[in-house]
């Protein structure tokens, strides 16, 4: 007998809260540098890439292995996996300069890359 | 082998937490097993199903599809957990007294759980897909070693069940009273870090670019990462580097929690007390 008010209530906040979300969140993003990445035999191609400080970064990978991988970086904060064959878009927002490594996570020490931040 | 039962256990390892506190939480509610259980083997034949359609969940939304599903089913975790908190504000103390068997409490008590077992099955969704993936990966390859890797995985899989049992172990030894405080308090912070996990699957989408700045990095204390990082990552929401709008989130929710659990609990005392029997 409490379940439908509070329910209502419920949906209410996340109606608002959706609101609010699709209010703050602005179509046009800072223009990113654009880095092609691709991966093959378990490993990145290039194994290093590189891009501007203070800069957003999209890297475009291409999985060429027909197993999955997951795209992961500790520093970045970044995890996204990317099935065999397939495509990904990873959003690295704008960093200070650096070297960030990453890696796939399912084959950790010899799938390594980085990207270095000048 | 190794590295096969380390990236299992570090998938299951956030879903066992979660269920072992949804265990502990529920320990006082009838037929609990039959839906935790089902939240479960539903967690579980989604990730088949996720694991299966990655490359196309991937492709939805410019790409961003991924991103967009994991802060959907966390979002779906939070009001879940949200709810069960008012709730119990509301029906905790029939529960922790004599009205166990109580008709009402128990038909409320299944309401309950199903908010629960949506938790549950939703953490294990979001772990199980990866290893799914994983695991698919590795048999597919045929190689010699594929059985010991799958033998590794498996007992990732077993740690990850024991991290759930000495959760429930741990949290179960709390008197019922202390426990009830103690889970409304786990499950809040658990709700609230999920909200700003969910914020940063937003941010990473570049569907949220409000307020991104990066408040503090304490990854040179306790990196997220790590291994008592990533348990408190799961637990309270911990991350080295916060974005403003992942705590104002945070902090939101939190307040939301309290805010309702207030409005609920004092309504339900103001009211006269059910006829017992």
């Amino acid at each position: 007998m409490f379940a439908s008010p509070m329910l209502s209530k419920t949906a209410f906040f996340v109606a608002l809260c959706l609101a609010s979300v699709s209010a703050m969140s602005t179509a046009g993003a800072q223009t990113a540098t654009e880095i092609q990445l691709s991966y093959k035999d378990k490993k990145f191609e290039p194994a290093e890439i590189s891009a501007a400080a203070n800069t957003p970064v999209v890297i475009k990978l291409k999985n060429l292995d027909a197993k999955a991988m997951e795209f992961e970086s500790k520093t970045l904060k970044v995890e996204k996996v990317v099935a065999g064959g397939g495509d990904a878009i990873i959003n690295v927002r704008a960093q200070k300069p650096g070297r960030y490594e990453f890696f796939d996570e399912y084959n950790e020490k010899t799938a390594r890359g980085a990207l270095v931040v000048k | 082998m190794l590295a096969a039962l380390i990236i299992v256990f570090r998938e299951v390892f956030e879903a066992g937490l979660i269920i072992g506190i949804v265990l502990a939480v529920t320990r006082a509610v009838p037929h609990r097993n039959r839906w935790i259980g089902g939240g479960v083997l539903a967690g579980v034949l989604a990730a088949c199903v996720v694991a299966a359609f990655a490359g196309a969940l991937s492709n939805l939304f410019a790409g961003m599809g991924q991103e967009l599903f994991n802060a959907a089913i966390l979002t779906v975790a939070v009001v879940m957990l949200t709810w069960h908190n008012v709730w119990m504000a509301r029906h905790g103390s029939e529960l922790a007294g004599e009205l166990r068997s109580a008709g009402r409490a128990v038909v409320e008590g299944s309401k309950s759980l199903l908010a629960l077992a949506v938790v549950v099955g939703v953490a294990v969704l979001r772990e199980g897909s990866e290893v799914v993936l994983f695991l698919y990966g590795v048999l597919a390859a045929g190689d010699d070693s594929a059985w010991s890797v799958a033998l590794g995985g498996f007992g990732g899989l077993l740690l990850g069940a024991l991290v759930c049992v000495l959760t429930y172990a741990g949290l179960v030894h709390i008197p019922m009273r202390a426990l009830f405080a103690t889970t409304t308090v786990l499950i809040a912070l658990l709700a609230a870090g999920m909200a700003a996990q969910a914020t940063h699957f937003l941010e990473q989408a570049n569907w949220l670019t409000a307020m991104d700045k990066v408040v503090w990095d304490s990854g040179w204390l306790l990196s997220d990462s790590s291994f008592l990082g990533r348990a408190l990552h799961t637990l309270i929401g911990y991350t080295d580097q916060p974005t403003a709008m992942q705590l104002a989130v945070y902090l939101a929710i939190l307040l939301v929690t309290f805010v309702l659990m207030r409005i609920y609990g004092s309504a339900a005392k103001a009211m006269p007390e059910p006829a017992h029997g």
